[in-house]
């Protein structure tokens, strides 16, 4: 396969494939937090994470068209606003599912997967009949688009890049929040044993409905910045599921850290077979190899202990 | 026993209808003297009985179709254009008079993106509300699913969309390109003046593209001097995360990339390869999956410069076509676009109606057998004409996508291309 090529460009070329192993780990990462703090902190099986991802995007959809129509001089910093607003809008929609639908159900937590996946359609059916049927697109401004030549051969997506930064900022900012602060404490402290954090005074209803809020929040944040390289239609969010909890099950799920080792691995292993292998059987052979890691350790790679 | 049962209640269900047309008839000269019946086509309509012998829902006044067509789940996205086309022909029919004098009614089902709720459907609709036509599907599974059912119940199916091939059926007509009609005219043109020599065929990993795929490379492979594929791929449905594949395409250069990747993977598969630097206007890129439809989605400014290969463009320059956008743009508002599929859905109602005129009935077997040779020279991709084997011959087209998301048309073939949906030598 490669005995026609020069060193350089053989050079160039892994250089690339590098980094497209690690835009497809930010994107893993990035869209596998929200769910991460959801199911792995709240023990809640989202089946509509996909769904808030999409309001997000529709946000920055509705977004991009309103600086294009009332402020098209700062049009090149709108993506910025809409993430922000992305996050709001996600997040308040899923402080009042938790509020409304999901406190009644941590008492049975397989009975969650069967209403958010409830949640799921209802909420697409919504998009559907408010934002319409069709794809929309949405623009991007001209510094975002395009790559950035470091040589002659290689270059990078400036998408890429961006996605790759806002990963890094949103982990930091989650594991600060988790690990440093009080009200990561006190996540904690309930996910470990609900009553007894009570008993000791720590208001759970309040903990969950924030952690729950938090989560779809930065899946709205995940949903904006997938705009940049995917679809936004009703039903897009349904793309990203199965990765998602193939993350963040395999990882662990109540591993933080867990969830990104995960992330690494599978974006690494699958961008290599990409290349090599043809897409179909790219796909297989990850999805078979997670099967059998699984099987052989059933907790994922990274656990913490938790009294039951 | 049961079929004596059948008999004899369709029996007398024609003969009430036969009761009532001849109630009817007395009336009409009545009233068009008395100036109340002002629309000529129902004096003239011929009765009941005479054009619909095998109990369709056909009255004296009306005669009902149904429209079959995902407007939930996945599919809803393609599929919206579709109904909306099927409805504007099924409208404008009816300002002109209807159907042998009869107008058309609708009953519209949701196929909801599933393939066994689209059998069930068209059950429905042939069994319970006896349509005299169908207007519906859209995957080739959709279709796969409702054709044993309109084979049954011997019904008619006017199916709008461009498909592999390898099928033919009496009680369906094919109103959009098969794999041949859509492939080898668009090979042959992007070889001959892009002097494309090496090509990479990327899809969605199903039946359409790998079919159209099979053709392309044997195509490419056996009747295009000096040429070959250099790659061939497929995705799950649903891909998206193309740069892997995106760094193959650059270390391999082929002069042609020839796509048919499809749905939300098609946005993301764009979008990619824009942020990888491909820049379309120079790497000659001809997909087969793309219409003004789908651009609404990818972004123009993400395809712009991109082939795509098709029969219909939204931009053709043909009185017929001016007439259909601002029409279809009346009813659907002005920011509607209108693909490749949509034009054929909007063919289907038409060829139904002029052909149960050239057949003076109703009746699905006359339908079938007065299909061939139907012309229909008001089509909005100019004129086209059934073939015995139940597809049109249409003109292959192939244009470049601009940047406010509209196609220049390029090339068109000088001649009609025959439908040859079991291409010999391609198999």
């Amino acid at each position: 396969m490669f005995s026609d090529y020069s060193l350089a460009e053989l050079g160039s070329i892994f250089v690339m494939q590098g980094f497209a192993g690690l835009i497809l780990f930010s994107v893993f990462v990035l869209m596998a937090l929200g769910l991460a703090i959801i199911f792995g902190q709240m023990g809640v099986i989202n089946m509509a994470h996909g769904e808030f991802m999409i309001l997000g995007a529709y946000v920055t959809y509705f977004t991009s068209q309103f600086f294009l129509n009332h402020l098209p001089a700062l049009f090149t910093a709108y993506f910025f606003v809409a993430m922000i607003l992305a996050f709001i809008a996600s997040g308040a929609l899923g402080m009042f599912i938790e509020w409304a639908m999901i406190r009644r159900l941590y008492k049975r937590p397989l009975d969650t997967l069967l209403a958010t996946w409830g949640l799921s359609l209802i909420l697409q059916q919504l998009y559907r009949s408010v934002f319409g049927p069709r794809e929309v697109g949405v623009e991007l401004p001209q510094w975002m688009m395009g790559s950035l030549p470091l040589t002659d051969t290689i270059e990078v997506q400036i998408n890429g890049l961006f996605v790759m930064g806002l990963t890094i900022a949103i982990t930091v900012v989650v594991a600060v929040l988790m690990y440093k602060s009080s009200w990561g404490k006190q996540v904690r402290a309930v996910v470990q044993n609900r009553v007894m954090a009570g008993a000791v005074g720590i208001n759970t209803e309040k903990v969950d409905r924030y952690t729950f809020g938090l989560g779809c929040g930065i899946a709205g944040v995940a949903g904006s910045a997938f705009t940049m390289i995917g679809s936004t239609g009703p039903t897009s969010g349904q793309l990203y599921i199965v990765d998602t909890f193939l993350v963040v099950v395999f990882g662990g799920a109540q591993s933080l850290l867990g969830t990104i080792a995960s992330a690494f691995t599978i974006s690494q292993a699958q961008s290599t077979m990409e290349f090599f292998l043809s897409g179909s059987m790219a796909k297989v052979l990850t999805l078979l190899g997670v099967v059998i890691i699984l099987m052989l350790r059933p907790q994922g790679l990274f656990v913490i202990k938790v009294r039951r | 026993m049961s079929s004596n049962n059948d008999n004899s209640s369709k029996f007398s269900a024609t003969r009430r209808k036969l009761l009532m047309g001849m109630a009817a008839l007395p009336a009409v000269p009545l009233l068009s003297q008395a100036g109340l019946f002002s629309t000529p086509a129902f004096a003239q309509a011929p009765a009941t009985s005479a054009v619909n012998t095998t109990g369709l829902a056909v009255t004296d006044t009306e005669v009902t179709v149904g429209i079959l067509h995902s407007v939930t789940g996945t599919m809803a996205i393609s599929e919206t254009g579709s109904v909306q086309a099927e409805k504007l022909a099924i409208d404008q029919i009816n300002a002109m008079g209807g159907v042998l004098g009869r107008k058309i009614k609708f009953i519209q089902e949701d196929g909801a993106s599933d393939w066994p709720t689209f059998a069930e459907k068209a059950k429905k609709l042939l069994v319970n509300d006896k349509v005299a036509a169908i207007m519906g599907c859209w995957t080739s599974a959709s279709r796969k699913a409702v054709l044993p059912v309109v084979e049954q119940y011997n019904g008619m199916l006017y199916y709008p969309t461009f498909y592999e091939g390898l099928e033919q059926s009496k009680n369906v007509i094919y109103t959009g390109q098969e794999a041949t009609q859509q492939i080898l005219a668009g090979l042959d043109w992007v070889q001959k003046t892009k002097a494309g020599k090496t090509f990479y065929l990327i899809g969605s990993d199903y039946i359409w593209p790998r079919t159209s795929m099979k053709i392309a490379r044997k195509h490419i492979e056996g009747h295009l001097k000096d040429s070959s594929v250099v790659g061939e791929e497929y995705f799950p449905l649903g891909h998206t995360q193309f740069n892997s594949v995106i760094n193959k395409i650059k270390l391999k250069k082929p002069d042609v990339i020839y796509a048919a990747v499809v749905g939300g993977s098609n946005v993301a598969f764009y979008k990619q390869l824009k942020a990888a630097g491909i820049d379309l206007s120079k790497q000659t890129l001809l997909t087969i999956s793309v219409t003004e439809d789908e651009i609404d989605g990818i972004g123009g400014e993400n395809f712009a410069g991109a082939y795509s290969c098709m029969k219909y463009f939204q931009s053709l320059d043909n009185p017929n076509n001016k007439d259909f956008v601002a029409a279809f743009k009346k009813m659907w508002g002005e920011k509607t676009v209108i693909g490749d599929v949509t034009q054929a859905a909007y063919l289907g109602p038409w060829l139904w109606k002029m052909t149960v005129e050239k057949a003076g009935s109703f009746d699905v077997d006359k339908i079938a057998a007065a299909s061939a040779g139907i012309e229909f020279s008001k089509a909005p991709e100019g004129y086209v004409k059934i073939h015995p084997n139940h597809h049109l011959w249409s003109k292959t087209r192939v244009g470049q996508a601009q940047l406010d998301g509209q196609f220049k048309v390029v090339f068109e073939t000088p001649d009609l291309i025959e439908p040859d949906p079991f291409p010999k030598g391609y198999q």
